[in-house]
């Protein structure tokens, strides 16, 4: 009988102790592919303030459609709303949702042929690849790009994601920039009608295809290139010149973009100017509503937001993500600026 | 007047709840009730849930998304003919190779197997179906594929090249990796519930086959006939798992919606079609797509489950007018 008071005692106080630091929490749903970068910011930023972000990587989509329902503090996603989506979202919300980039990611050409390291592939070829017009390895097109290399007469094995992605967002904006048959035969879009190719689910999947099968090319993020050392191709960049996808190639990248970026951040940084950017590259993005209703979270979330402007992008290359550079982090830190609680500004 | 009525009707009511044996049963009775017309319930509630959902593509698409042929995301097109294909195809052709076999692992296990091999086989098999389909799946991609490419689909194409369905490159990925492995996990369902149903048959049946002198295999026809509806049903379950399977399916058929003849080349499936793309699927008409695809998979699973029902109760009626 003691026992069982004591027991009921320690799980009050504890049920009480735990309800004083979940006080404010923060509740965020969206893309999968910063996951790691968030939960890491996350649990960096509860240590350094004990405020509790709760984020689940639940996909791009979940993220746009749980912040126009208005189910979330924060969204986030991989491929920005479009004025359609912005709109429904005002109207149900009553406020505008504003894009803040956080980090960027890049997406890289991966191959399977021996004895071909440091393959070469502008975006026109690359797209009649994926088009199903060049067929074999040979073909005077890659020829042509790869004139040191032996390339054999073996078909190609196109690889492509099956499951919705960002990085297929990113891969097939490119491809659309660069192609004009892409752009009217496929498109962009987290998910596309492929004319050729099998599909693997994630980029283990198209790893794993890639990997088993000699003659085959895919796209998988740059950072799970790196980790499992996948071989990938050199992109011709809109300067003219063979780039390998790098940590400072990506982020040359966002600041070749920089100069004319929309003041609302939503852009595509893919095909970039700049003569060291790396094409297919792209941020992900955090959707926050410009003016909150809960004063304490709005104070919370842009506090959170500067921090991660500044020291958050610290943690980005350890993680495999290239940080947004400086030209784009002022961009940002305006428009966090902006963001009010109940009309008031937030200081 | 209604008064006395309603009293002697709460009455008869109450008399009624009394005498019947106790008023557990009674309470136990109705409970069960309940469960019962809450499963029904929820079948209509699923099927209204998705068709409220899936509102706006049937609105704009209508019975072109059966029979269209394109699933563009992009241009927001959608026709679902070649991943309904796909779906019925790989579970239908599954069924043909693990029917036989499983049947075949019923009967030993049931019939022919002696005490102390029956145990550790049937453990073993009902093992089978609890490997979880991820499992299948990464097994699918590293032993079955290679396996395939390198040394089934070549020599299926040199002995079989002048028939449709064993032409095209041999990718490993296709469908009939995917045949293969939904055949596998298919097996220790309609198995183990078939080697169930036989069991269940009475002992006196293979008993008086005996005594007129019917040699074990006659016997055992005569059982396979009793079990007949049995193992009708352990078949539509199968297929049931089949139709719906998701993970071990798109690791290893290629995920492309096309209709080929050849069973080399890619396919889609309907549950792996909402599994990959639902998580990105940014736009409204999007998501009603992916939600009719699933009003269409439970239409179908009702349909076939339906015509096996019908299929086990006209066999039982011509049984018992013999």
């Amino acid at each position: 009988m003691k026992l069982r008071t004591i027991i009921s005692v320690l799980f009050l106080a504890l049920s009480i102790s735990s309800v004083a630091n979940a006080q404010l929490q923060l509740n965020g749903a969206g893309a999968t592919f910063p996951g790691v970068i968030y939960s890491k910011w996350f649990d960096e930023y509860k240590n350094a303030t004990g405020i509790q972000f709760n984020y689940q990587a639940i996909g791009s989509g979940g993220g746009i459609k749980q912040i126009t329902e208005g189910t979330v503090d924060f969204g986030a996603t991989d491929g920005p709303m479009n004025d359609k989506q912005l709109a429904e979202a005002k109207s149900k919300q009553g406020t505008d949702v504003l894009h803040i980039p956080t980090v960027m990611g890049a997406v890289v050409v991966c191959y399977n042929l021996p004895g071909a390291k440091g393959l070469n592939l502008d975006g026109a070829t690359l797209s009649d690849i994926f088009l199903g017009k060049i067929l074999k390895w040979n073909d005077a097109a890659i020829k042509k790009l790869n004139p040191k290399l032996n390339l054999p007469d073996k078909s190609i094995v196109v690889a492509h994601r099956s499951d919705g992605s960002g990085t297929t967002f990113i891969f097939t904006d490119y491809l659309t920039k660069v192609s004009e048959g892409w752009e009217t035969k496929v498109g962009t879009g987290t998910s596309v009608n492929w004319p050729v190719g099998l599909g693997g689910k994630g980029n283990e999947g198209v790893a794993g295809l890639v990997k088993q099968m000699e003659g085959s090319i895919g796209y998988v993020e740059l950072a799970y290139a790196v980790k499992n050392k996948i071989l990938y191709a050199n992109m011709k960049n809109k300067a003219g010149k063979f780039v390998e996808a790098t940590f400072a190639s990506v982020s040359a990248a966002a600041e070749g973009a920089a100069k004319n970026m929309p003041a609302d951040l939503r852009v595509s940084i893919t095909d970039a100017d700049g003569k060291d950017s790396y094409p297919i590259s792209g941020f992900t993005w955090l959707l926050v509503y410009k003016n909150m209703k809960d004063e304490a979270k709005a104070n919370a979330l842009v506090k959170f937001l500067k921090w991660a402007m500044g020291k958050g992008q610290s943690f980005a290359t350890e993680l495999y993500y290239a940080p947004l550079p400086k030209a784009v982090v002022k961009m940002c830190e305006k428009n966090i600026a902006t963001i009010t609680a109940n009309g008031k500004k937030i200081k | 007047m209604i008064k006395t009525e309603s009293i002697s009707k709460k009455k008869y009511l109450l008399k009624k709840i009394f005498s019947s044996h106790n008023i557990g049963d009674f309470i136990f009775e109705r409970l069960t009730l309940l469960f019962a017309v809450s499963v029904f319930l929820l079948v209509l509630l699923m099927g209204y849930e998705m068709y409220e959902g899936s509102k706006l593509s049937i609105e704009k698409f209508g019975w072109s998304f059966l029979v269209n042929s394109t699933w563009d995301p992009v241009q927001e097109i959608y026709g679902a003919l070649p991943i309904i294909y796909g779906t019925i195809v790989s579970s239908f052709l599954a069924l043909i190779i693990s029917l036989p076999l499983s049947i075949g692992v019923a009967i030993f296990l049931a019939e022919v197997a002696p005490p102390w091999l029956e145990k550790p086989l049937s453990f073993l098999v009902e093992l089978l179906a609890g490997i979880p389909s991820v499992i299948y799946g990464l097994w699918g991609i590293f032993v079955l594929v290679p396996w395939i490419r390198n040394d089934v689909e070549p020599y299926l194409s040199d002995k079989l090249g002048f028939l449709p369905f064993f032409r095209g490159a041999p990718y490993g990925f296709g469908l009939l990796a995917a045949v293969l492995i939904l055949s596998i996990m298919v097996l220790p369902i309609i198995s183990s519930i078939s080697r169930d149903v036989l069991k269940s048959v009475p002992h006196s049946q293979r008993e008086a086959a005996l005594a007129l002198g019917a040699t074990k295999w006659q016997s055992t026809i005569i059982v396979l006939k009793d079990a007949k509806s049995g193992i009708l049903g352990a078949t539509m379950l199968g297929f049931g798992r089949a139709i719906g399977e998701t993970m071990a399916v798109t690791m290893v058929i290629g995920n492309r919606a096309l209709i080929s003849p050849s069973l080399f080349d890619p396919s889609y499936t309907m549950a792996s079609v909402i599994a990959n793309e639902f998580t990105e699927a940014t736009s409204e008409m999007y998501l009603s797509a992916l939600i009719q695809l699933a009003l269409v998979l439970f239409v179908i699973t009702i349909i076939i489950n339906a015509f096996a029902r019908l299929l086990v109760w006209s066999m039982s009626r011509k049984w018992k007018t013999v």
